[in-house]
C-alpha cells in the first residue's frame, strides 16, 4: 500500500526480565500525526527505538516506505528520545550545526534554518551559550530544532511535551501540526491526553506489552459512546423517562440546571430531542464525546483486568 | 562534508578551544624548561665554593700528589692539631696517611667533623691509588717501565665501517643507531599514553551525555571511532607542535640573556631530544672520537629514518588509540576504565625490551618477527631501520600494522554498537551473533 509510511509487523522484543513488545504490529499513515499511548514501560520507547534502529527486535519486521527498514533509512528519520541529551559542554549554535552537518546538511544551509527556528522559538540569545546554562525547557526547545532541523519525511517524538509549561506545550502543538500540513509523517508517544485529541490522526494504545486499541482517532472516540447527553435548561423540569434514558446526574447553577442523561440505544437522538424539549426550555443540548483521557483509563484497567 | 571529517573537526576545535587544554599548552614548556634550567644553575653556584683540606703526610712520599684544584685547596701540615676538631674550623677534613701505603693499604685516613663528601674521598682514592699502582709496578724493576705502561694506556676502539650499495665506505655507529630508535620508541610511547586516555574518554562522552541515540542515528560507529581517534591525533601533534616552538624560544631566550654558554649547551640537547635521551650518546660520542661520530651521525639513513618514523608512529598510534578506543566502547564509567590501560603499557614495555633485544642483532629471528607483530612492529623497526632493513621486510610489516590497526577500529565500533543492542539484555550467542552482523 502507497499511503502506509512505516508498519511494524509481529515485533516482538523481550529483555532480561520481562517482555517489552510481544507482537506488536503498527502502521503509520503518510502525512498523519500517529499517537503512540500507553501507560508508562508499556513498551513505547522500546519500539520507537526499533523503528530507529537503536536496538534490534527478537522477531518482526519493519517496513518503511514499502520496502524493509534499512541502516540508510534513519537518516530520513528525525528523532527526539525521551532521554534527553546533548553535548552539555558545547556552545547551543555550535552544536546544533554540527548534529545538522551529521544529518547531511552544509553548515551554512544549517545556520540559515537554525537562525530561523531559533528566532521563532525566542531562544537567539542563547547561541552562544554552552548547553548546561540553559533551563531543562529551554535544552527541549533546542533538541526539538535539532531533530527537524534536516526536514526528513518521518518524524519521531518520545514524550515531546514533558517538562514544557503549557504555553510551550502550545507552541510545540503548532509546530507539529504545522510539520504535518507540510507533509511530514509524524509518530509521537506521550501521555498528555488532551494533545492525542488535538493533533493526532491515528492512535494505538500499547499496554503491558500489547497494542490493545488502534485506529483513527475520530473512529476510537466514535465507538467508546456511551449515548450520554449534557442538557442544560433554563426552566421546566426534566421527567423520568426509564424505557427512554436514564438521567445519571443533575445540578443547579443560578437559574440554569444541567442534566446528565444516558439514552437507551434503541432511542435515536431525534426522538430524545423532542421530548426533552417537550420537559423543558433547552439552553443547550449536545451529546458527551468520550474524551481520550477516559478511553485511556478505561481501556488499560480493562486490559489489565483481563 | 564526509560524516568522519566532520567528527574530526569537531573532536579537534572543542578540545583545542578548552581553557584547560590552552593553559596547559602554554604552562608546560615553562615547567618543564624549569626543571632542566633550575638544577644546572643550581649545580653552577655550588661549584664555585673551594674547601679547605688539610693533608698530613707522616711519608711525605703522597703530599706532591695533591694538586690543588677549584673544589678543594689542599693544605700540607705535620700533625693533626686539635682546633681542627673545633666548631670554628674552616678546615672541611683532614686526610691522614701514617706510612706506606703500598705495605699497608689501611694507612690512609680521612677525618672530618660532617660526613665525608663521596666526591672527596673518590678523588683522594683516585689519587693514591694510581701512585700506589705504579710503585708496585716499578718494584719489580722493570726496564722503560713508564713507556710500556703510557703505551698499554693508550685508547683503543674498534671503528665499525657499513659498505655502501656502489662499494664505497661509509662510518657507522650502532650506539647512535640504537639512541635514535630509542628516541623514537619513547617519543611513540609517550604520544600513546599521553592521548590514547582521551580518545577512552571522547568515546564514552556520547553515553554519559545520552546523545548516543541521536548520534546512533546519524553516523556509522566506524565513522564515530575514527573521527576521535584522528580528531584526538591532531589534537597532539598541535600540542606537541606548540610545545616544540615554545621550548626553543624558551631556551634560545635563557641561553642569550642569562647563561651563555650554558644555555648554547641546553638548546642543543633540549630542542633535538627534550628527554635528554641524546645526551646518552653525546655522552658515548665523546668517548670514542668525535669527528668519526659525526660522520657516522651523518650516515645514518636519515630521510628513510623520518619517513619511516612517521608512517610507524602513525600506524603506532592508531593501533593503541583503536585499542583504547574499544575500551572506551565497552565500558560506561571513568572508574571501569583505568584498569585497561594495563595492557597497552605491558604491549609497550615489551615492545621496548624485544627493541633492546633486537639491536644486538638487528636481523635475528626475534628482530624479525617483532618488527612483524602490530603491537610492537613501530618501536622494534626504528631500532632496525638504521641498520638497513629490506624494503619487502618494512611494507609487509607497515601493511600489517596498518590493516591491524583498522581491523581494531572496526573492532571497537562494533563493540560499541552491540554495546547498545545489548542494553537490558542477556543475550545468548546466537543473538551476540546475529548483533555482529547487524547495522
Amino acid at each position: 500500500m502507497n499511503d502506509i509510511m512505516l508498519s511494524a509487523e509481529h515485533v516482538s522484543k523481550r529483555f532480561a526480565r520481562h517482555t517489552a513488545l510481544d507482537d506488536v504490529s503498527i502502521r503509520v499513515r503518510r502525512g498523519c500525526v500517529f499517537g503512540l499511548l500507553g501507560p508508562n514501560g508499556a513498551g513505547k520507547t522500546t519500539l520507537i527505538r526499533i523503528i530507529n534502529r537503536i536496538t534490534a527486535p527478537d522477531s518482526g519486521n519493519v517496513t518503511f516506505c514499502g520496502h524493509p527498514l534499512a541502516p540508510d533509512d534513519v537518516f530520513n528519520i528525525g528523532y527526539l528520545p525521551e532521554e534527553r541529551g546533548l553535548y552539555k559542554k558545547m556552545k547551543v549554535g555550535e552544536q546544533a550545526i554540527y548534529l545538522a552537518q551529521l544529518k547531511g546538511l552544509d553548515r551554512r544551509e544549517a545556520k540559515r534554518r537554525l537562525v530561523e527556528w531559533f528566532e521563532k522559538f525566542g531562544i537567539m540569545p542563547w547561541w552562544d551559550k554552552k548547553l548546561e546554562e540553559l533551563s531543562k525547557g529551554m535544552q527541549q526547545k533546542v533538541q526539538f530544532v535539532i531533530t527537524v532541523l534536516h526536514e526528513p519525511e518521518l518524524l519521531i517524538f518520545d514524550e515531546p511535551f514533558s517538562g514544557f509549561d503549557p504555553v510551550n506545550a502550545e507552541l510545540l502543538k503548532r509546530e507539529i501540526l504545522e510539520l504535518r500540513d507540510k507533509g511530514h509523517t509524524i509518530i509521537f508517544s506521550t501521555h498528555n491526553m488532551g494533545s492525542v485529541e488535538e493533533i493526532c490522526d491515528d492512535i494505538a494504545l500499547i499496554n503491558r506489552s500489547k497494542v490493545v486499541l488502534e485506529g483513527a482517532v475520530a473512529e476510537v472516540r466514535d465507538s467508546h459512546r456511551t449515548g450520554t447527553f449534557e442538557i442544560v435548561a433554563s426552566a421546566g423540569r426534566l421527567q423520568e423517562r426509564p424505557e427512554l434514558y436514564q438521567i445519571l446526574d443533575q445540578s443547579r447553577q443560578r437559574d440554569l440546571i444541567t442534566y446528565h442523561i444516558r439514552k437507551e440505544q434503541t432511542v435515536t437522538v431525534a426522538q430524545l430531542a423532542t421530548c426533552v424539549a417537550d420537559d423543558v426550555e433547552l439552553r443547550s443540548f449536545a451529546e458527551k464525546m468520550p474524551g481520550m483521557n477516559e478511553i485511556f483509563i478505561q481501556t488499560v484497567s480493562r486490559s489489565n483486568h483481563e | 562534508m564526509n560524516k568522519t571529517l566532520i567528527i574530526i573537526l569537531r573532536e579537534y576545535t572543542t578540545r583545542v578551544s578548552k581553557k584547560s587544554f590552552i593553559l596547559l599548552t602554554l604552562l608546560m614548556p615553562v615547567l618543564f624548561a624549569a626543571l632542566i634550567v633550575v638544577p644546572i644553575f643550581l649545580g653552577k653556584i655550588e661549584d664555585d665554593e673551594q674547601k679547605k683540606v688539610v693533608v698530613v703526610d707522616r711519608t711525605g712520599k703522597y703530599l706532591p700528589l695533591f694538586k690543588t684544584n677549584e673544589k678543594y685547596l689542599y693544605v700540607p701540615d705535620s700533625e693533626v692539631r686539635a682546633d681542627y676538631k673545633s666548631d670554628d674550623t674552616d678546615v672541611e677534613a683532614v686526610v691522614l696517611i701514617t706510612g706506606n701505603l703500598a705495605n699497608n693499604p689501611n694507612a690512609a685516613t680521612i677525618y672530618g667533623r660532617k660526613e665525608i663528601q663521596t666526591d672527596l674521598r673518590s678523588s683522594v682514592e683516585e689519587v693514591l691509588a694510581s701512585q700506589i699502582r705504579k710503585e708496585k709496578l716499578s718494584a719489580y724493576d722493570v726496564p722503560g717501565l713508564d713507556d710500556i705502561i703510557a703505551d698499554v694506556e693508550k685508547d683503543f676502539s674498534v671503528t665499525t665501517v657499513k659498505w655502501s650499495k656502489d662499494g664505497g665506505e661509509n662510518f657507522s655507529s650502532s650506539d647512535i643507531a640504537v639512541a635514535a630508535g630509542f628516541l623514537f620508541t619513547f617519543l611513540i610511547y609517550m604520544f600513546v599514553m599521553a592521548y590514547g586516555g582521551m580518545v577512552m574518554q571522547s568515546v564514552m562522552e556520547e553515553k554519559t551525555n545520552r546523545i548516543m541515540e541521536i548520534m546512533v542515528s546519524s553516523v556509522k560507529p566506524f565513522q564515530l571511532m575514527m573521527g576521535k581517534i584522528v580528531g584526538v591525533a591532531l589534537v597532539g601533534f598541535t600540542q606537541i607542535a606548540i610545545w616544540g616552538v615554545l621550548l626553543l624560544g624558551i631556551f634560545t631566550i635563557v641561553g642569550q640573556v642569562l647563561m651563555p654558554e650554558l644555555g648554547a649547551e641546553a638548546v642543543s640537547s633540549g630542542a633535538i631530544a627534550p628527554m635528554g635521551v641524546d645526551s646518552a650518546a653525546i655522552a658515548q660520542a665523546s668517548e670514542g672520537s668525535q669527528n668519526e661520530m659525526w660522520v657516522a651521525l651523518m650516515n645514518l639513513p636519515f630521510l628513510e629514518m623520518g619517513i619511516m618514523f612517521l608512517l610507524y608512529f602513525i600506524g603506532g598510534y592508531l593501533l593503541f588509540a583503536s585499542f583504547f578506543a574499544a575500551v572506551g566502547a565497552s565500558v560506561n564509567s571513568q572508574e571501569d576504565s583505568s584498569q585497561f590501560t594495563m595492557p597497552v603499557i605491558i604491549f609497550l614495555i615489551f615492545g621496548m625490551y624485544a627493541a633492546m633485544g633486537s639491536a644486538q642483532n638487528t636481523d635475528g629471528p626475534l628482530a624479525f618477527w617483532a618488527s612483524m607483530i602490530p603491537f610492537t612492529s613501530p618501536i622494534v623497526m626504528m631500532v632496525r631501520i638504521p641498520f638497513t632493513v629490506p624494503l619487502w621486510q618494512e611494507l609487509l610489516s607497515l601493511a600489517i600494522l596498518y590493516g591491524t590497526a583498522l581491523s581494531m577500529v572496526w573492532v571497537a565500533a562494533k563493540i560499541y554498537r552491540v554495546g547498545i543492542l545489548m542494553y537490558g539484555k542477556k543475550p545468548t550467542v546466537r543473538e551476540m551473533m546475529k548483533w555482529i552482523r547487524y547495522k
